[in-house]
């Protein structure tokens, strides 16, 4: 298996451990034309075909996606589909999303990108005023569930201010959507499927370093994989770590470093950020004594204090040291001091140490 | 010295009677300001007729006001069989009229194009411009010269992987140097990113463009925005943003405060044809013409946003049109014609400050080089099309025949500031290259105007992480 990552100029395997990235939770007796090996933009636009051949009422949408899009997830749509369910939009992000709402308040599924999700920011008025309380300000008369906003987020190693962006956790803030992260191609094209499919309006971050660089066997089915659901992707006794998207791979390595010392970690994909799956946090932390939260957003009203704060309502009795947190750093993006920004292997592995040594 | 011709046409005159005519006749009170406006040569209609009052008018009034004629005196014999019968509603009296006619959502004729020079680069006949003097016009010709130089080397510089990324002005020279070059250096600059000219215009040297783009410890912006993304407080040129159109309504704050202070100068903002898809920009010309703010908009339509065609951007006629709309005088010129470019940013910078009120500037052009480094533009367009703009329509090819022909330049003169630019920039490389990056403290520095405490402990402890791990920091950033 060639699952590599290519992160701050090391190449990462990712195939090391026994469980790796594969998805446990894949019916397997619904593979009927096989498996392939992808790369996760190309899983991305399996999904995309897949969402738009079986449901007439689907529509792909968003800047430059006519031509396959900045980075080649909408590739051959507009040809298969035609140009009135797959087109460009004028470049205006607050459009885009109004439109996918209107549309999707219509019974049609919306499936909408912003180019960069660090260009969502004009959408953000439709997001969360609009989308995320459709349908409970009318009573559930009308929703807008058919909506999904595919965005690409995160580190590059060159993107500086306006193209490495985690902002996932605005829109945690918000209740009425969900938030999504797929960490490999497999569990991008099944998450991103039940995305489309879910009755509620979700925004999809992809983690944009993996688009090319992980590659994995996925099923060239139509399958989904559950929201809401975090999954273990990694047994372990001594520690949880919790992450998502491309972070996992970076968390994984630092796993397998810290076993070598005979530390043996349990690594947790979140998946679904809102509503999240607290229970198997939950579980694994009470099991562990231990919790570690990794993201690449700044530490600082990131996500992780969201589960920070909730493990510790739940398993403060249990925990044998405080959760550690281990983040972007609470500067804007910067473009030269990316490697000292980021959460790196070694950071989370002296994070993780110092939290079992505690 | 420039001065300004001007061109009185008998048409225009007479366009320009006649809407007083009309005005007189319907007895409007449109709450105009009645100021004697030494530019309603230039404005042969936006003025007479505000929009808003006339909610079902034809709209092709906007358009040439030969054109107009018809639908006006239609509209003379609609209103004036109903001359006593007006709405007094908030914001001024609007007349009725029992016919109902939809406004159409464009008129057959698009805005002419305003030019001066033809491809040839001759003189076009009866032109009013604002004249260039030999002492301009050369270094106009020799900063068109040097950015076209500029862009070539760095394209291929990010070719070699040296930096990160680039993206070129290619067939945008024009309105990047003409309109840098008809503007005072007090003038505020929001750009939008692809108007490196109007800073290297300016005064920004070579060196100061290589240290950004190697986001070395030279780089004013310390390293922190990707290449292209210049500013520099000293040049009146606000640092480059990448989100779409951000800048536009920010430029309308700055004339603002430019009014307040009664300076005489104004912002001067730019924008692609993409941009003016996002609110932003009408929130911009909304707030331009409701806070009479001196601010020239110039949009450089140049055909592409990335692969989004205008035509699935927008429809009726392009974006000189919208300015009307909003209560904001506009024109459209050949934006590959550094004289037009020049005088209508020359004549629009004149108008903002001594009338107080914005002006948008639709410049036609093309953007002949891929969107940036990430892009390859055959995906989506042509190559005849480009090929066509790149040779036919080469805006600093045109200027140059023209300055050639006036004997003020020869093709000796501009081969041998080619290779010596050249030198320049193979240097201000090697030097930029070789400089260290910022010091490891500038990431956390400008956050705020202070440390805060939190940066100062994750300073702190990423210090210690990097004495541990020293290797996962080879980075050459000094620590
Ligand atoms: C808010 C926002 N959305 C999307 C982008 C991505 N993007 C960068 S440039 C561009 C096209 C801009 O086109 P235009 O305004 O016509 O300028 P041009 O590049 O043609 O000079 C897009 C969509 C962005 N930078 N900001």
């Amino acid at each position: 298996m060639s699952r590599c990552v290519k992160r701050l100029g090391k190449w990462v395997s990712l195939g090391q451990s026994k469980r790796g990235f594969s998805t446990s939770t894949i019916q397997k007796d619904g593979v009927e034309n096989g498996v392939k090996s992808l790369n996760l933009y190309s899983a991305i636009n399996q999904a995309l075909h897949i969402a738009l051949d079986t449901d007439p009422r689907s529509y792909v949408f968003g800047e430059d996606v006519g031509f396959g899009g900045v980075f080649r997830c909408t590739t051959g749509l507009a040809d298969r589909f035609g140009k009135n369910r797959v087109f460009n939009t004028p470049l205006c992000e607050q459009g885009i999303v109004g439109f996918g709402i209107g549309l999707a308040a219509m019974g049609n599924r919306a499936i909408a990108e912003i180019q960069f999700a660090d260009y969502i920011f004009p959408a953000f008025d439709q997001i969360v005023n609009e989308a995320a309380k459709f349908r409970y300000r009318s009573g559930n008369q009308f929703n807008c569930g058919g909506l999904t906003i595919r965005t690409p987020y995160g580190a590059v190693g060159h993107g500086g201010h306006y193209h490495s962006q985690s902002p996932e956790a605005f829109f945690c803030h918000v209740p009425g959507i969900k938030v999504v992260i797929p960490r490999s191609p497999k569990e991008a094209k099944g998450l991103l499927l039940s995305c489309i499919r879910d009755p509620n309006p979700i925004v999809f971050f992809e983690p944009k370093w993996l688009y090319r660089l992980a590659v994995e066997e996925v099923p060239e089915d139509d399958y989904m994989l559950p929201l809401s659901e975090a999954e273990v992707i990694r047994q372990g006794s001594d520690i949880t770590l919790v992450g998502w998207g491309a972070q996992l791979a970076i968390m994984e390595q630092a796993c397998i470093d810290a076993e070598k010392e005979g530390i043996s970690c349990e690594l947790i994909d979140l998946k679904t950020l809102i509503p999240w799956d607290k229970e198997t946090v939950e579980a694994s932390v009470k099991k562990t004594g231990r919790l570690l939260i990794s993201h690449e957003a700044p530490v600082t009203g990131g996500f992780g204090a969201e589960i920070s704060a909730s493990i510790l309502e739940r398993c403060f009795s249990r925990l044998e040291a405080p959760v550690a947190r281990v983040c972007g750093l609470d500067t804007p993006f910067p473009l030269v001091f990316e490697p000292f920004y980021m959460p790196t292997k070694n950071k989370i592995l002296d994070a993780i140490k110092s939290t079992v040594n505690y | 010295m420039a001065t300004l011709l001007f061109r009185k046409s008998r048409t225009l005159l007479l366009a320009h009677n006649n809407h007083q005519h009309l005005q007189n006749k319907l007895a409007l009170l449109v709450r105009t300001r009645s100021r004697s406006s030494p530019f309603v040569n230039y404005c042969s209609n936006s003025r007479i007729l505000p929009s808003s009052s006339h909610p079902f008018l034809p709209s092709s009034s906007r358009y040439e006001s030969t054109e107009a004629q018809p639908q006006l005196e239609d509209l003379q014999h609609q209103v004036t069989h109903h001359d006593d019968q007006m709405i007094d509603f908030p914001g001024g009296k609007v007349g009725f009229t029992s016919e109902m006619s939809f406004i159409s959502d464009t008129s057959h004729i698009r805005v002419p194009c305003y030019r001066v020079l033809d491809d040839d680069g001759e003189l076009v006949n009866h032109t009013n411009h604002v004249q260039v003097s030999k002492e301009l016009a050369v270094r106009m010709h020799s900063e068109m010269v040097t950015l076209q130089t500029m862009d070539s080397i760095f394209y291929e510089l990010q070719r070699q992987g040296r930096i990160s990324f680039y993206l070129t002005t290619s067939g945008e020279e024009a309105v990047n140097i003409a309109s840098a070059a008809a503007l005072s250096s007090h003038d505020v600059i929001l750009p939008q990113y692809r108007e490196p000219g109007v800073l290297l215009w300016r005064g920004f040297t070579l060196q100061q463009f290589a240290h950004q783009c190697f986001g070395n410890t030279n780089d004013l912006g310390k390293g922190r925005q990707m290449p292209i993304h210049y500013g520099s407080n000293k040049h009146n040129y606000f640092t480059v943003s990448s989100p779409i159109a951000t800048q536009l309504p920010q430029a309308v704050g700055a004339a603002y405060s430019l009014k307040m202070d009664g300076k005489s100068a104004c912002a001067v903002t730019f924008c692609g044809d993409g941009s003016t898809s996002e609110g932003d920009f009408h929130a911009a010309l909304n707030f331009a013409a409701v806070m009479e703010a001196p601010v020239v908009f110039i949009c450089r339509n140049n055909g592409w946003a990335i692969s989004t065609p205008v035509e699935e951007q927008f429809r009726s006629d392009g974006i000189v049109v919208k300015g009307q709309a909003y209560g904001i005088w506009s024109i459209r010129v050949d934006g590959n014609d550094a004289l037009a470019v020049y005088s209508a940013v020359h004549t629009a910078r004149e108008i903002a400050i001594k009338e107080q009120r914005p002006v948008l500037i639709e410049a036609l052009t093309y953007r002949v080089g891929h969107h940036s480094t990430s892009d390859d533009s055959t995906k989506y367009r042509s190559t005849g099309e480009i090929e066509y703009w790149k040779m036919e329509r080469n805006p600093v090819n045109r200027f140059k025949r023209w300055v050639e022909k006036n004997g003020w330049s020869s093709e000796k003169d501009e081969l041998e500031l080619r290779s010596s630019v050249r030198k320049q920039l193979m240097h201000a490389i090697q030097v930029a290259e070789k400089a260290q990056k910022p010091p490891l403290e500038d990431m956390f520095t400008d956050v705020y105007d202070q440390l805060s405490s939190n940066l100062e402990e994750q300073e702190r402890e990423l210090r210690q992480t990097i004495e541990k791990h020293p290797k996962d920091y080879l980075s050459d950033v000094p620590l």
